[in-house]
């Protein structure tokens, strides 16, 4: 495997006495797409929090793009995308508006703000809606938007959190073709999503169960593993063993 | 009498607008649970709110348990329990009260139908001194369950109560649906999720206001008369993107781990002429096999076929 774009090390977190994210251990390689799934209340949020730099571990160490999450947060803000089906754009802002807004914040110059505009209007064939204030626009729309935003500025990794949720089937594939062409472009995509048809189009896969890394590897591999012939058919497997629940 | 009775519902927001609703007609029996699946946007909560008495249609009628939604909403209202998309219970009231509160505002009290909610609410009694909106996503959900039912209502309408669950609290809230259909409520309940279509005795599938299918979920299958083959082996992306390149190809679309693909009406080489195709773009371990639909395949083939041709 070359260098790992994001590396975990015994990693853990603690919020007092519970332990949110216990000891994990994984690492995902440049243009892979890592599926990171879990029941509510698993540790999926805390883990990804740590791995965006909005939180420090409290032991082991996590790794992205080269810089540690406990000592060079802010390095690590500048070279990731995140995005999330609750919050990604701002709805009273046209797209045009949202993408000249967040290409601002990471710090892109005038001419490139202005190229990458132009850029995303026509590969998401936006046309007159580009103009339009994003809360008019269809979900599906929105979530690819968001995307299109949370990689302006080419980050080697972008975290998607539950980002397809209640679209039609073919509007999520889309969303998907987005996700393989980001991939194949190099850059690292780390997803959550609690579509278990959609863990299947991931590269690899972990399944947290109470904190803890219960599954790791392709899909196909953990199918065979299990002897079962769906991802959700593990995931219920090990997520029924779960002794916490809650978000 | 039926449960729910829908003639014709049209519902638009604004001027020149799609409508919300554009001519939906069904009925729904006691004891049944009806799913109406369908994507944001496809007027899935503008439905319930009809039905629910919260939202004035703009032509067509409908009837609960025989009342008529505009005139006799009184009426509907004692008879029917609602748990919206969007979590409606006081956060700042604990479990217990928010279930006393509801009890209280139907003129009943909670352990007169205790026996409605028990098995559920045995899960929540831990955290009974809670406040709601401290509770999880999936506690929070059953509680919003118990206050919809502590009235013992005889039609529950759920509107997207799954969305953003887990797949194993999806099961078990499943699961509790299909026992409070053996107590002959009839429940109506709408999700984005396709697979859901399994757990209900009947399905409509909504798209842009419309019912664009609606029956059981075997005879849908069986219904759907498209051959679509299954595509496995090799990289799938690659896979997926050479077959929408394919002449022959209709439409294409991954699932799980394979693409599924439909040949064009005028394809005269098949599927064999397909794979060979493959095996000469780079992937010699391809397979394709053709495969009993999935609800999603019926959904895409119904919405936007040809779409990726």
């Amino acid at each position: 495997m070359p260098e790992p774009v994001i590396q975990a090390v015994d990693l853990t977190r603690r919020f007092g006495d519970f332990v949110a994210v216990d000891k994990i251990n994984l690492e995902v390689a440049p243009g892979e797409v890592f599926g990171f799934l879990g029941a509510n209340g698993a540790g999926k949020t805390t883990a990804m929090r740590i791995f965006c730099g909005l939180l420090a571990p409290t032991s082991g160490t996590a790794t992205v793009a080269g810089f540690d999450a406990g000592t060079q947060a802010e390095q690590i803000k500048q070279q990731i995308g995140y995005m999330s089906q609750k919050f990604s754009l701002y709805g009273r802002l046209t797209v045009t508006q949202n993408i000249r807004f967040f290409a601002g914040i990471y710090g892109l110059s005038r001419a490139e703000v202005k190229r990458k505009t132009a850029e995303i209007v026509e590969r998401l064939e936006l046309g007159q809606a580009a103009g339009t204030p994003v809360d008019e626009l269809p979900l599906g729309w929105k979530q690819r938007i968001s995307f299109a935003v949370a990689t302006v500025h080419r980050p080697r990794v972008v975290f998607l959190d539950e980002p397809t949720g209640g679209v039609d089937p073919v509007v999520r594939r889309r969303f998907w073709d987005m996700i393989h062409e980001a991939a194949e472009a190099g850059m690292t995509v780390f997803v959550t999503t609690h579509y278990m048809d959609e863990a299947e189009y991931c590269d690899r896969i972990s399944i947290m169960v109470d904190g803890a890394i219960a599954a790791l590897g392709r899909p196909g591999e953990l199918c065979a593993a299990h002897g079962v012939a769906t991802v959700e058919d593990v995931f219920v497997a090990l997520a029924r063993r779960a002794t916490r629940h809650g978000d | 009498m039926a449960a729910v009775v829908v003639d014709g519902l049209v519902k638009a927001y604004g001027k020149g607008g799609a409508p919300a609703l554009a001519d939906v007609s069904f009925a729904v029996e006691p004891g049944e649970l009806f799913g109406v699946i369908g994507p944001d946007g496809a007027g899935k909560t503008t439905l319930f709110r009809i039905l629910t008495t919260l939202l004035l249609a703009d032509r067509g009628t409908a009837t609960v348990l025989g009342h008529d939604v505009v005139r006799d909403f009184r009426q509907i209202r004692r008879l029917v329990g609602y748990m919206p998309g969007r979590f409606s219970l006081y956060q700042d009231l604990s479990v217990a009260e928010n279930l006393a509160f509801f009890a209280t505002v139907f003129g009943t009290t909670v352990a007169a139908n205790y026996h409605l909610i028990a098995d559920i609410y045995t899960q929540l009694e831990p955290f009974k001194a809670r406040p709601a909106g401290k509770l999880s996503g999936g506690m929070k959900q059953k509680l919003a369950l118990c206050c919809a039912l502590i009235h013992a209502p005889r039609v529950l309408f759920l509107d997207e109560p799954t969305t953003g669950v887990d797949p194993v609290s999806r099961k078990e809230f499943w699961e509790m649906l299909g026992r409070l259909r053996a107590a002959g409520i009839a429940i109506l309940v709408s999700t984005p999720y396709m697979d859901e279509a399994a757990r209900c005795d009947r399905i409509a599938l909504l798209q842009h206001g419309r019912v664009i299918a609606m029956d059981t979920l075997p005879a849908l299958l069986a219904g759907h008369a498209t051959a679509t083959f299954a595509v496995a082996g090799g990289k799938p992306y690659q896979i997926l993107k050479d077959l929408r390149a394919y002449p022959g190809t209709r439409y294409c679309s991954a699932f799980g781990q394979d693409s599924h693909l439909v040949l064009a009406a005028d394809d005269a080489g098949g599927p064999a002429a397909a794979l060979a195709y493959l095996r000469e773009r780079g992937h010699p371990g391809a397979t394709i096999r053709p495969v009993a639909p999935t609800i999603e395949d019926v959904f895409i083939d119904l919405t936007h076929a040809g779409a990726h041709a």
